[in-house]
């Protein structure tokens, strides 16, 4: 009960700051939107598909996918303001649950991105996307999953380089890769078969996979729960090695 | 109300593969009374912050022990947390937040409900006087006020310790004369009050006892006027630069003066400070004129003289051979 209260205070007042930030809040509207705007043309001429709705069907999941892997794996730097700014160890002296300390803060960028998602959702709407309102939640819930996991490696990774210069360019060597391997860019069916056989050991694959089908109406289809099952448990052990780590040095 | 014994703690680095050891902190023991404010001197790097953040459960010691009103750090920290307050060399907020929130919600972190929490910040914002900018943001508040806010988190559950870690640090003399006021009236009020600081005048005259530490180690202990007093007699200090000269005398000239002042009966000891003899005298009245006939003998005129009481800094000289005033 302390973890679940303690999770809530902190994601309460990290996320109210958030909101409070206008220029943040700024960037979080605008950056997926240029998306849409920018990428859309070529993915529908590529595709050779009829409409904007039909290539919105398709790139819109992985857009969702997409989103969860790049903001999370750079949570680590809203993380390292945090410490710089002395306001984890004013946390750490008080009684305040250690898992909440970075539960609160994770879920705190699970709700940023959602917000994302959903302007982005909207936007594709406007444009022709069609989307079941169930399957629409369905698939906010397995972002919010995607991003607990992306996030926590995020802050992982900002924990053993707390330096802002060579940490953005470690999560841009790491990020790409593992966006390009879980086919939000380009899908993984016109991939070489070795490079599909790589991108089954990546779950966010296993998550773009889920969205489309989710999106394509099919959300009892068998890569949907699969997903679900590997997110869950992946993101369930990077939370417990990232709690390690954000506590190796305490009493 | 705080044992500690034997703590010591070394930070790893590694810069280019190779890895460097420093001990920061090499066996300190110490004990602080209820009630009393207890300042822990010594110069930037001596192992303050370090010794701090271990008794805070902040980091664990390599060895040693301690306990702070009854609960042990190593082996029941959640107990300490919940009976300490700390306050950190560096503030903890973020520069967009306010006071207020921050104070709502530090008092939640120690167990509050919001409306309870409410009335704890309203409590402090009375005591510290915060009323005039706490609903400000932090960003926009002077360098005192940041400090009282500070303050005004460690102690809003009302504490049985608090930690501060160089609480006046940067602030102007009248912030500084503030925080001395709010940290006496947290002892009256009963707390037991736990402070680093560089600053001599801060240890002389705020605390009642005195942990003098210097690269890692305790050197001297108790209260200012008890360890003053093991420096007897007068200190004299004696500026080799002369005012016509406009500059620092020879290094030669220096030790020659310093060696003949040595041998004089009236001085018991002599330490360089650059251009500047300081001198530990039974009397400076009598001391003085044997001083300059002895300078004048091997044709050395001094530029200045001057005689005060021994300081926590003479302390420190005489037991480390360095001096913390600058
Ligand atoms: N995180 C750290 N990593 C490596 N060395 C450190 C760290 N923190 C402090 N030190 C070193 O330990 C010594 C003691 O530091 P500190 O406890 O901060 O001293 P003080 O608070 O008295 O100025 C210094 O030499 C400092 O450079
Ligand atoms: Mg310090």
């Amino acid at each position: 009960m302390k973890h679940v209260r303690d999770t809530w205070l902190i994601f309460q007042y990290e996320a109210a700051l958030q909101v409070r930030n206008p220029v943040g809040v700024a960037i979080t509207l605008i950056q997926p939107i240029t998306y849409l705007l920018l990428f859309t043309p070529f993915l529908k001429a590529v595709m050779d598909v009829p409409s904007y709705g039909s290539a919105f069907q398709v790139y819109v999941p992985s857009l969702f996918t997409a989103t969860g892997v790049f903001n999370g794996f750079f949570a680590g730097f809203a993380l390292l303001a945090a410490i710089r700014q002395g306001v984890v160890t004013r946390s750490r002296v008080t009684p305040v649950s250690r898992i909440s300390l970075l539960l609160g803060r994770l879920f705190m960028h699970a709700l940023l991105i959602e917000f994302q998602a959903i302007v982005v959702t909207v936007a594709a709407v406007a444009f022709g996307l069609r989307v079941r309102f169930g399957d629409l939640l369905l698939a906010l819930v397995l972002l919010a999953m995607i991003v607990l996991l992306s996030a926590s490696v995020g802050y992982a990774l900002a924990l053993l380089v707390p330096n802002e210069g060579s940490l953005g360019t470690l999560i841009n060597s790491i990020a790409q890769p593992v966006a390009l391997l879980a086919g939000v860019l380009i899908p993984l069916s016109v991939a070489p078969l070795w490079v599909r056989d790589v991108a089954y050991a990546n779950p966010f694959a296993w998550g773009t996979n889920a969205m489309r089908s989710i999106f394509q109406g099919d959300p009892g289809a068998d890569v949907v729960w699969q997903s679900f099952l590997i997110t869950a448990v992946v993101a369930t052990a990077a939370v417990i090695l990232t709690s390690r780590l954000f506590n190796r040095e305490l009493a | 109300m705080i044992e500690a014994s034997g703590l010591r703690k070394s930070y790893r680095t590694r810069r280019r593969g190779k890895v460097t050891v420093v001990e920061a902190v090499r066996g300190v023991d110490f004990s602080v009374q209820q009630g009393a404010i207890f300042g822990f001197l010594g110069p930037n790097g001596a192992g303050k912050s370090t010794t701090l953040q271990m008794l805070a459960t902040l980091l664990r010691p390599d060895s040693g022990d301690a306990t702070i009103a009854g609960a042990d750090v190593r082996r029941d920290p959640g107990e300490v947390r919940k009976r300490i307050g700390f306050v950190a060399q560096t503030s903890g907020t973020y520069l967009n937040s306010t006071g207020r929130r921050d104070l709502i919600l530090e008092a939640q972190m120690y167990g509050a409900s919001r409306a309870t929490a409410a009335r704890l910040a309203d409590r402090v914002i009375e005591s510290f006087q915060l009323k005039d900018f706490v609903d400000r943001q932090i960003g926009t508040y002077s360098g005192g006020q940041r400090r009282r806010l500070d303050v005004a988190l460690g102690v809003i559950h009302s504490p049985q310790v608090i930690f501060l870690d160089e609480p006046t640090a940067g602030l102007d003399p009248p912030s500084r004369a503030r925080m001395w006021q709010e940290v006496r009236r947290l002892r009256d009020e009963g707390m037991t009050v736990f402070l680093t600081t560089h600053y001599l005048d801060e240890a002389d005259t705020l605390c009642d006892r005195v942990s003098i530490i210097d690269r890692g180690r305790i050197v001297a202990e108790g209260t200012p006027s008890d360890l003053k007093r093991e420096i007897s007699g007068d200190v004299v200090s004696v500026d080799l630069a002369a005012p016509d000269t406009a500059g620092a005398p020879e290094p030669a000239t220096v030790l020659e003066a310093a060696k003949v002042l040595a041998e004089q009966a009236c001085v018991e000891s002599c330490e360089i400070i650059e251009h500047t003899l300081r001198l530990y005298t039974d009397s400076a009245a009598t001391a003085i004129p044997q001083i300059m006939r002895a300078l004048s003998a091997k044709g050395i005129e001094p530029g200045a003289i001057e005689t005060r009481r021994p300081s926590l800094d003479d302390v420190f000289l005489a037991k480390t051979g360095r001096t913390l005033a600058d």
